[in-house]
């Protein structure tokens, strides 16, 4: 039932079979973990930093409408592979298909055009900008961000703004942010900050999130809620990869989880399969658990 | 003195533009262009050169002169001799201000596309190197420049103009426009802030912070008063006089410090008490120099040069500053704020952080052109020592000083700089025990002393929101 990534036999092919045989009530169809109907997939990506080789031959898959999460050790490369997605930092080898595009040649500007959008391990707002300004950046194709727009359209962009404007202030109604709406996001705590970045992205009207930590340094019962919404966005639509070290978080809300070890694949299961997995304990805890042979 | 406030006014008004489109590039979007002054020199060059009658068509011929490979070889001969025929003798002054700023747009494209992909302090010594590079081209290329002899005699704006007087009328309706646009916002701006106050706490505020600036004003005066008897009467040593007003500046910021922290700081309605004193203040000034202006235009054929110029010069800065304040608070000024910010957030969120930093460079470009034409029509010469670095810091001074990223501001910031400029020229000497050589360095150690008070009491400038400033990020 463990999958055991080589090169012999590519990660994604176990994954099928243990997803065939157990196929859980809330696990996604089968043919979902084809890379060729995923949202998202990756495969041999590579990343090296002079003789330091953060990612290595890495795949990743994440089908339509899943909560996928991507798990590892410290300085298992999981930030690394996601900048390599997102094109934040260029590959040295390996291919990027983002709903049917092959992205890893774009800008990334471009990427989260397309509808892909990634947060930061440590909440990066713009603090010197209100919350609902932070809100309305992500939007996409505004006409007011062209300048002559502002001076020769100025209707269409203040109708535009208006529109943008409800929208944003009910997604921030939706995480409890609506009454700092006109405050600095300076001036938000940091749980309020990573509520702040995850909003912004849905801004964006993105098909796929990334979540970077969504839950490092976030209380309880923040925590709670967080997933909470994460939930509801995913039941409208959003597909989400999620980087996190928080396991009650992963198994809660996980679909399917990557495990990276060492910039490499390590396993990828169900939260279920993952957690009695004795190579990722082995990496996570130390613990000898393989089969001596 | 008309004459003079006239030529202040235009003085201001092209400072003013001039920082107006630094404060887009860096107040705005953080691009630290220290080489601002070359957009400037490129507006001034384009406009001068164009305009000259005949100069354009002398161009290829100079070249001829210059380049002995371009007479020996045949088809570029040629092709200059044929360009000499098609070039027109000069053109219209506003076609060649677009072009001016269309160039000194160019010229943030090319310094854009080498630099941006530096970080910003890579892009601050870049932007040095390359308006040295303008300016060192202006001073060797005399096919194109004329070198240090520089480009005089060029037309200027509106001087061949004798307005009747409907037309003037009609001018100082524009100018009167203007100031009651300007001050119907500032005092929407004072009745905001002045709101949450009452009626008595507000008296009683302004009259006390009047009553302290005014005093202040009047002790000043006084020192000045008494130092320049000092130095006017031959008994006294230079040395007593300097003692003398150095004591008596210390014992008043002392005092006045003193004062202000004991009991002005923690005055109710302070804030609003400033609001009022600052509207009346700037009204009062406003209408005064309203006053000067539009007399010089009724009274046109006294100086139609310059009178031309100053209308122009308002016009041109209400206009930009308008334009300039949609922007800010458009979407579009909201990415130059995130790209300011973090610029990675911005890529993030789908911005084209490049494009924007070009946009922001080429339309700050374009207004300095336009103020190195006004420049060039103000000095009447175009000299390549017109453009030193000098005049970049000069407008970092303005935007620093008025608050980065506030345009009004800036404008203030400009205002401030050159009343600065003005007193200390008329004042100084006469009070100072210094002689001419000295007081012009000591003019600029002062600016120096003024901006690091600045920076440690209130390092967000005049308009500057210091609760930014506080933010971590």
């Amino acid at each position: 039932m463990i999958d055991k990534p080589t090169s012999q036999h590519p990660p994604e092919n176990d994954a099928l079979a243990s997803a065939s045989v157990e196929s859980p009530h809330h696990m996604p169809a089968a043919d979902s973990l084809d890379p060729a109907t995923a949202l998202l997939s990756a495969a041999g990506l590579s990343k090296h930093f002079g003789g330091i080789k953060a990612v290595q031959q890495a795949s990743i898959h994440v089908p339509h409408g899943s909560i996928t999460g991507l798990i590892g050790p410290n300085g298992a490369g999981k930030t690394t592979l996601f900048n390599l997605l997102c094109n934040f930092l260029t590959p040295n080898e390996g291919t990027v298909t983002f709903d049917g595009d092959v992205i890893h040649m774009r800008q990334p500007h471009e990427i989260a055009q397309l509808g892909m959008v990634r947060t930061f391990q440590v909440a990066r707002v713009l603090s010197k900008l209100s919350v609902l300004d932070n809100m309305l950046l992500g939007a996409q194709q505004q006409s007011g961000e062209t300048f002559w727009n502002v001076w020769f359209r100025a209707n269409r962009v203040r109708h535009e703004e208006q529109h943008l404007r409800d929208r944003a202030i009910d997604i921030l109604e939706s995480v409890g942010l609506a009454p700092m709406a006109h405050a600095y996001a300076g001036a938000l705590s940091g749980g309020q900050r990573k509520l702040l970045e995850i909003a912004r992205a849905l801004m964006v009207k993105p098909k796929l999130v990334l979540l970077d930590e969504p839950a490092a340094g976030v209380n309880p019962t923040l925590i709670q809620q967080m997933c909470e919404y994460i939930r509801t966005w995913n039941a409208h639509g959003t597909t989400f990869l999620i980087i996190e070290h928080n396991m009650d978080v992963v198994m809660s809300l996980c679909d399917r989880v990557w495990v990276l070890a060492e910039g490499k694949n390590l396993a990828v299961g169900t939260p279920h399969d993952i957690q009695t997995n004795p190579q990722v304990l082995n990496v996570y805890l130390g613990i000898d658990n393989e089969p001596k042979s | 003195m008309e004459g003079y406030i006239v030529s202040l006014i235009i003085f201001t008004c092209i400072f003013a533009l001039f920082s107006l489109g630094l404060n887009l590039q860096w107040g705005l979007t953080g691009l630290i262009n220290f080489g601002h002054v070359a957009f400037m020199a490129v507006g001034s060059y384009v406009v001068v050169i164009l305009t000259l009658p005949g100069y354009l068509k002398e161009i290829p011929t100079q070249l001829l002169d210059e380049f002995n490979w371009m007479q020996e070889t045949p088809w570029v001969a040629a092709g200059l001799q044929s360009l000499a025929t098609i070039l027109p003798q000069q053109i219209p002054l506003i076609g060649a201000v677009l072009i001016g700023a269309c160039t000194a747009a160019g010229l943030g494209v090319l310094a854009g596309v080498a630099t941006l992909k530096l970080r910003t302090d890579y892009l601050a010594i870049v932007t040095v190197g390359l308006s040295e590079i303008l300016r060192s081209i202006a001073l060797n290329e005399e096919w194109l420049t004329k070198g240090t002899f520089g480009i005089q005699r060029f037309p200027l704006p509106l001087s061949t103009l004798n307005p009747n007087v409907i037309m003037r009328m009609g001018m100082i309706v524009v100018l009167t426009i203007v100031l009651g646009l300007a001050l119907w916002h500032q005092w929407q701006w004072a009745k905001r802030t002045m709101r949450s106050a009452s009626a008595q706490a507000l008296l009683r505020s302004s009259s006390l912070l009047l009553g302290y600036l005014g005093s202040l004003l009047g002790v000043v005066v006084m020192v000045g008063w008494g130092s320049q008897q000092l130095k006017a009467s031959a008994a006294i040593s230079n040395g007593v006089t300097g003692a003398f007003l150095i004591g008596a500046i210390a014992l008043l910021i002392g005092l006045y410090r003193w004062v202000w922290l004991t009991w002005m700081s923690s005055l109710p309605a302070l804030t609003e008490g400033t609001a009022l004193i600052t509207s009346i203040t700037v009204t009062g000034l406003s209408l005064w120099l309203y006053g000067y202006g539009s007399s010089a235009i009724y009274h046109y054929d006294r100086n139609p040069t310059k009178t031309g110029l100053m209308w122009i010069s308002v016009l041109l800065v209400a206009l930009t500053f308008w334009a300039l304040q949609r922007l800010s608070n458009s979407p579009w000024g909201r990415v130059l704020k995130a790209i300011r910010e973090d610029e990675t957030v911005a890529t993030a969120l789908g911005k084209n952080v490049f494009w924007y930093k070009l946009q922001s460079l080429m339309l700050g470009g374009a207004i300095a052109g336009m103020a190195g034409a006004l420049y060039a029509w103000q000095l009447t010469t175009v000299y390549p020592d017109n453009f030193r670095p000098i005049e970049t810091f000069n407008a970092w001074t303005i935007v620093v000083l008025g608050g980065a990223g506030s345009n009004v501001g800036t404008l203030i910031g400009a205002i401030i700089f050159w009343a600065y400029q003005t007193l200390t020229r008329f004042i100084l000497g006469d009070v100072i025990p210094l002689n001419d050589a000295q007081i012009g360095a000591f003019r600029v150690m002062l600016i120096g002393l003024l901006l690091m008070g600045l920076m440690i009491w209130r390092p967000q400038g005049i308009l500057g929101n210091k609760e930014e400033l506080t933010l971590d990020r």
